[in-house]
């Protein structure tokens, strides 16, 4: 069947529309999702479609309504848990990390919590502090999540679409900035494993590893960078937990040059862990220190200029590149 | 709840109204001045205005003393206004400017001034309410008698931490007044659509806490209810909870165009409501001001609005260099 260019938020859209279509488990609630479509217009149409039982608005109440989500998903239903922004989500930790997480494990395999959490993160627009956060990390730090992050429509529907078809608490972490973003997605059925990168561009000089809203920028890098001759591979994990260390291991082992792009604050990142473990299984695969670009170790400012400067743009990553290519030399300092 | 022809009969001076037609007209123009900018790309990011609320702050302001604080959620700037804040600061802060109360790296919905006792503006829905009540036990600590005004809205009411805090105010006799701003929505769901218990003082009771319904459209309504609580927290007798019945006339936020309420809705408030109005009419009806007098105080009002937008225009952007301030103490 064909291709058509589509926004993010309408393959989320059609995502859960198919899902909810095929499986009478599956539904959704969250804070103005049912009449008013959802603050990015994911849900618009839902309700009309499939009704209130299936479609719900919530109070304003993150810590109830994860909880109530995860215990629904304990006893098979399949819900989708819409959270308007993943700082909000910080209300429900318990839920999701003393109970989803632990409860497969806890009840000897017996018990699955297929519950899935769909927020979104990152800066865009001065939304200041409380509404910017890139907090993947928090949750790839706890064992029994899985992450998932989204950087394309194609990727966003079949992520999602696996995720209403999979056991485990999934937490679907999309990005403000993204939701109007076009790509082609196809009109028929299909779903991605998790577990599973995307070589978003072949490159052999460099490897490029970046996610979420951070992809576009490591794409419009790797395109500057290739009027120069220089090859960039750009590789986009999708889900970091599971995460594709064969796919990472393998461009590596090819390109022996490693930047990681991430929106998050540098510490404590999940960046710092694919470093980690590149530098464990393929150290001697390099011929360069691999190189982190990460958002500073800030509280995200007000201010469209300090936002700006406090998260990595494309500069930022043509400079890493150049920098571990020894291209540019000497280096400005971080 | 007080109505007019109440209010008109009461005892309250012209100097009194006078100040209330200030203060809430400062706040409305205030307002109405940031929307502007925000249309005109001056200020970014998200902008609750508090328009159609004012009498709510501007009464309970009127029961303060120095010493008591006030915390308050994202629908900040009019709080702001009303504890003497100065109103250059509030704007360059929402064009995110170095002049700003957050030297621009607050926002609309993240300002703070110790001076005022004026301890945010926070952006999670709820949050305030347990800060609130350790504003208030602190001084309660300290063994002074100041009060903490807690507000929070229609939509926080639902979230659970603010019953973990109802019970230890309680408990521990907090001197703090719970102030639920009960605009009729929560971002677009409305009160009746949030919970099936909608008169939300009443949730108090089952902690053992105090309250009662106000008319939140009527200044002198709000300042004699405040003056009740204030006085039940002064003595020592803990928490109390003021449910203010209000009304919002813009949308949630200024991307909001809501679409969940009816025009008639909004222009029946505006017209039969209006806090601003009522007190003009309290004002002119017995001949207690004339419209020039009133007018006169239009013109002092816009300049000082149009002064603010100048300065928050002015006033230049933060140095890059402050990333890496204010983070740690």
């Amino acid at each position: 069947m064909a291709d058509r260019e589509i926004m993010y938020r309408d393959a989320l859209r059609e995502a859960i529309d198919e899902e909810m279509a095929a499986n009478a488990q599956v539904f959704i609630i969250g804070e103005g999702i049912a009449e008013r479509g959802g603050s990015y217009k994911v849900t618009e149409g839902l309700l009309a479609k499939y009704g209130k039982k299936r479609v719900r608005d919530t109070p304003i109440a993150e810590a109830g309504m994860i909880g109530v989500g995860v215990g629904a998903a304990i006893a098979g239903a399949r819900p989708i848990v819409e959270i308007l922004y993943v700082d909000f989500a910080m209300l429900g930790m318990e839920m999701i990390v003393n109970q989803a997480a632990k409860f497969r494990l806890m009840t000897g395999g017996t018990g699955r919590v297929p519950f899935i959490m769909r927020t979104q993160g990152g800066t865009g627009g001065g939304v200041a502090a409380q509404h910017s956060q890139s907090l993947e990390a928090l949750f790839y730090h706890i064992p029994g999540l899985k992450v998932v992050m989204p950087s394309t429509p194609y990727d966003a529907k079949g992520l999602l679409k696996y995720a209403l078809r999979q056991d485990d608490p999934v937490m679907f972490l999309e990005h403000k900035h993204l939701y109007m973003t076009k790509g082609m997605v196809p009109e028929g059925e299909y779903v991605i494993e998790f577990g599973k990168a995307d070589i978003k561009r072949e490159g052999s000089d460099v490897t490029l590893i970046a996610w979420s809203n951070m992809v576009p920028r490591a794409m419009a890098a790797a395109a500057e960078l290739a009027k120069d001759g220089i090859s960039v591979e750009v590789v986009d994990p999708r889900t970091l937990s599971p995460l594709d260390t064969g796919t990472i291991l393998a461009s590596v082992a090819k390109t022996k040059r490693v930047v990681i792009v991430q929106e998050a604050v540098r510490r404590g990142g999940v960046a710092s862990d694919i470093a980690s473990i590149i530098q464990e299984q393929a150290f001697y695969d390099l011929d360069a220190p691999i190189t982190i670009v990460a958002g500073l170790n800030t509280p995200i400012p007000f201010n469209l200029e300090l936002e700006k400067a406090s998260v990595p743009q494309v500069p930022d990553v043509v400079a890493a590149v150049r920098k571990v290519l020894h291209h540019d030399i000497p280096m400005a300092a971080e | 709840m007080a109505g007019k022809k109440e209010a008109a009969k009461s005892n309250v001076s012209r100097e009194e109204l006078l100040k209330y037609y200030r203060e809430m007209l400062l706040i409305r123009r205030f307002e109405e001045k940031a929307g502007q900018l925000y249309g005109m790309g001056l200020i970014g990011g998200f902008c609750h205005l508090y328009i159609g609320q004012e009498a709510v702050v501007v009464g309970l302001e009127a029961c303060t003393k120095e010493g008591d604080k006030r915390v308050t959620s994202y629908r900040d700037h009019g709080h702001m206004l009303a504890c003497g804040m100065d109103a250059n600061g509030v704007m360059a802060e929402l064009t995110g400017r170095e002049g700003g109360y957050s030297k621009g790296k607050g926002g609309s919905m993240h300002m703070f001034s110790r001076a005022k006792h004026f301890y945010g503006g926070h952006g999670i829905v709820g949050a305030q309410v347990p800060l609130g009540a350790g504003l208030a036990m602190a001084d309660k600590y300290k063994g002074n008698d100041n009060v903490t005004f807690t507000y929070f809205g229609d939509g926080a009411a639902n979230q659970g931490q603010v019953y973990e805090t109802y019970n230890m105010a309680e408990l521990w006799q907090l001197p703090v007044i719970f102030v639920i701003e009960n605009n009729g929505y929560a971002m677009g769901t409305s009160v009746k659509r949030s919970t099936k218990s909608t008169t939300l003082f009443g949730r108090g009771l089952a902690y053992g806490i105090p309250g009662e319904q106000v008319d939140g459209m009527d200044v002198l309504a709000v300042k004699a209810a405040g003056e009740k609580a204030v006085a039940h927290c002064r003595a020592g007798n803990g928490p109390y909870i003021l449910e203010m019945m209000t009304y919002r006339y813009r949308g949630h936020s200024m991307s909001d165009p809501a679409k969940y309420r009816t025009r008639e809705e909004v222009e029946k408030m505006k017209a039969e409501k209006d806090a601003i109005e009522h007190v003009r009419d309290l004002l002119l009806t017995p001949g207690l001001a004339s419209e020039e007098d009133l007018k006169a105080i239009d013109r002092e009002i816009k300049d000082v609005v149009n002064a603010s937008a100048e300065f928050a225009k002015e006033s230049p952007e933060p140095s890059v260099s402050e990333l890496y301030t204010d983070i740690y103490a």
